[in-house]
């Protein structure tokens, strides 16, 4: 790829730097000489499975938002627009890679079994973090940005010196790029040879900030800097971010050292259930990636293979309503914890201010009438 | 008008009346912030006036400081509380110590704008309260503020301090409102007695102030006549206004919701035992958040400080009976 166009137009898509795409916008294949080695298990069902992977996602999101307007949840970060981003790659990892995500990758916390109640509970606010990120291989939701770029770093030196085979993945958007810890991350996986996968989702806003405020180049130009290669692909072809994630997976693999990953993709919704989008961006650029919509290119694709569409979609529609039922189900599950459980974990052992503070607040709350904590 | 347009109204007579100063923070530009802090200032002063930053806290202090150096008055905006730590070492390390390194050649007239503390049912990371951190450093002030009068006045001294200026807005008192006259000056060297009482002196800053001065009104019902003081600079601190206040009570309580292990309570106490021992009828008090990271949001009516720990801790203090009587 060229290193040196800066681009101006910050829609990358169509720009100079065209990422690598399987399916076009119509969804009409075309050759991709580095993608198609890496599609060929694919058949129509498979191609099916990853239409009702994307819908599953979309309807999870779209009951999240609507929970959250209904004041069930505090905050949600909609993942809709990014689905292909976010299936494509979990299917193209091992059950063993380890993935480091942000906030935003809901989708492949799903992917990796996390429970519906798992993944509401930090937006519900009963919990700092869902679930047992070794039962899942995943690490749970991290907001500070960019922080788990490095822990993904570190993590992968690790398991190489363990001799453990998985690879590990950072996840990530463009507004990380701008970090220390980014930079940091890159410095050290590089000249270590790292076992890790940066995997950017770079869906053109950071809330409110275009992506020409993090670069005035295409995001993947950056690690070409410190000696890691890249792939940039387009982040709505859900063939294409399989592929290219298996392709960057296969070499980290077979000791190739680390790889960046660049999805030119798009957001969709509101930055959270809390953003106000209509301030930063306008319709007609929504509209122009509406049309876009990885879930939309994928139909397209198996109505040109004359697959029976109605049949796939009815069936993905089934799978969509169980797990957005699924979703709300868990919300039961989901009851204020006693208050004395937030005294715990703060160290390994209780250590005594902490008792103290805590049969401070239990005898205030007795004295105070029916109390939480009574029954300590 | 609310805390939130007071703040704006501050950055804006002050971008308005000196054209060194500049903004600079995350979403401050076309968005006006997450919190609309910023509302409006870009289309009126300009993007070289009212700059969006790219993500990244450690660029935003660090350039700041390389702006002031050019003789530019930088205003900063972390979005929120903790998201100040990438921007740590850039505070702590190179704004904090310039003017002492060079022997007073550098100024560092440098404002942090930082939302903080909770109460909002916010996610991880959006309810931190980090002020001790900051007034533990020397060469820094740290202030903060509780009304709209006082957010407007005090901004602007802060901007116009030669000296980098901590400055952190209650998040959760954004939309209470208030009179604000904008010919009123502050300092940033004071604290306030906002309501004298005679039987104990309770100090509180930022977001607990509201709570302290409800929890005096309660307070007058068990015939309790509280003092409640608005500590407002947190670094230097005003020792004078706080041991005067306890001379005239004997008693003190000290409110935050920070944990409470090496906080501002602790300082405070230790002052006023420093100050006026000989004038104390009881152990001073803090009521402070817990000594651990900020629980999720399904906890924090328990974790902040409200008005039943604050009158328990004030009981204690008068030897009436109290809820460690209970359990104990
Ligand atoms: C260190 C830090 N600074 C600021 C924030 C506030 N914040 C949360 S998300 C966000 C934008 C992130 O954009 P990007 O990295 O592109 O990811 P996206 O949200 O688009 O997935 C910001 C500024 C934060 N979470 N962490």
């Amino acid at each position: 790829m060229s290193t040196t166009i800066p681009e101006t137009d910050h829609d990358l898509v169509g720009g100079p730097d065209q990422p690598l795409q399987v399916l076009a916008e119509d969804g009409t294949r075309h050759r991709s000489p580095t993608l198609d080695p890496l599609l060929t298990d694919l058949d129509q069902d498979a191609l099916a499975d990853l239409l009702a992977d994307m819908t599953v996602l979309r309807a999870i999101d779209d009951e999240a938002v609507a929970l959250q307007r209904q004041g069930e949840l505090g905050l949600w970060p909609p993942l809709k627009g990014q689905e292909a981003a976010q299936i494509g790659l979990s299917r193209a990892l091992d059950p063993d890679d380890f993935l480091f995500t942000s906030y935003r990758e809901n989708g492949l916390a799903w992917l990796r079994g996390v429970t519906p109640a798992e993944m509401l509970a930090v937006w519900r606010g009963t919990a700092l973090s869902g679930w047992d990120p070794f039962a899942r291989r995943m690490a749970t939701p991290q907001v500070v940005i960019a922080a788990q770029t490095l822990h993904a770093v570190g993590h992968a030196m690790a398991t190489r010196t363990r001799g453990e085979d998985g690879i590990t993945v950072a996840c990530f958007g463009d507004g990380a790029t701008s970090q220390g810890d980014f930079a940091e991350a890159l410095v050290f996986a590089a000249s270590f040879q790292v076992p890790v996968l940066f995997f950017c989702q770079n869906n053109q806003y950071a809330i409110s900030e275009p992506i020409g405020v993090q670069s005035i180049v295409p995001l993947s130009h950056r690690p070409v800097g410190v000696g890691i290669p890249v792939l940039r692909v387009d982040g709505n072809d859900v063939l294409a971010v399989r592929a290219a994630s298996r392709l960057a997976a296969q070499r980290i693999r077979a000791g190739g050292g680390p790889m960046f990953l660049e999805a030119v993709t798009y957001r969709l919704g509101p930055h959270t259930t809390s953003d106000d989008p209509t301030r930063y961006r306008d319709e007609a650029e929504l509209d122009r990636w509406r049309r876009r919509d990885p879930i939309l290119r994928l139909e397209r694709h198996l109505e040109q293979l004359g697959a029976p569409v109605e049949q796939v979609r009815a069936r993905a529609a089934e799978r969509a309503a169980e797990a957005a039922t699924a979703l709300r189900a868990a919300l039961a599950e989901l009851t204020p914890p006693d208050v004395e459980s937030m005294f715990r974990h703060v160290l390994e052992t209780e250590h005594p201010g902490l008792v103290r503070q805590r049969d401070q607040l239990a005898a205030l709350e007795a004295s105070l009438g029916p109390a939480l904590g009574e029954d300590s | 008008m609310t805390m939130a347009q007071a703040l704006n109204a501050a950055l804006a007579d002050e971008l308005a009346g000196d054209d060194r100063v500049v903004l600079i923070g995350e979403d401050i530009g076309t968005l006006g912030g997450v919190f609309r802090i910023t509302d409006g200032l870009k289309t009126r002063f300009g993007g070289e006036r009212v700059i969006d930053a790219p993500l990244a806290e450690s660029g935003i202090v660090g350039t700041a400081i390389g702006m002031a150096y050019a003789g530019q008055r930088p205003v900063c905006e972390i979005q929120f509380d903790g998201f100040v730590y990438p921007a740590f070492d850039q505070i702590v390390s190179q704004a904090s110590r310039l003017r002492y390194r060079t022997g007073g050649f550098v100024a560092m007239p440098l404002t942090i704008r930082i939302p903080f503390g909770g109460g909002i049912g916010a996610v991880e990371h959006h309810s931190e309260s980090p002020e001790a951190y900051f007034a533990h450093t020397p060469g820094l002030r740290v202030v903060t503020v509780a009304d709209p009068q006082d957010a407007y006045s005090t901004l602007r001294a802060a901007i116009r301090s030669e000296d980098p200026v901590i400055f952190l807005e209650p998040k959760r008192r954004y939309w209470g409102k208030g009179e604000v006259d904008r010919t009123l000056r502050a300092d940033l060297d004071s604290a306030r007695v906002l309501r004298p009482g005679r039987d104990a002196t309770l100090v509180a800053y930022g977001p607990l102030v509201l709570t302290a001065l409800e929890a005096a009104v309660a307070a007058e019902d068990d015939g309790i006549d509280l003092e409640v003081i608005d500590l407002r600079s947190l670094a230097p601190l005003d020792r004078a206004t706080v041991a005067a206040s306890v001379r005239r009570t004997g008693r003190l309580v000290v409110t935050h919701e920070a944990p409470g292990t090496v906080s501002l309570a602790a300082e405070v106490i230790t002052s006023a035992i420093e100050d006026c021992f000989d004038h104390l009828e009881a152990a001073p008090e803090r009521v402070t958040g817990y000594d651990i990271p900020y629980p999720p949001s399904a906890f924090e009516e328990h974790h902040l400080p409200g008005i039943d720990r604050i009158l328990d801790a004030v009981d204690r203090t008068l030897g009436r009976r109290h809820s460690r009587e209970v359990r104990a």
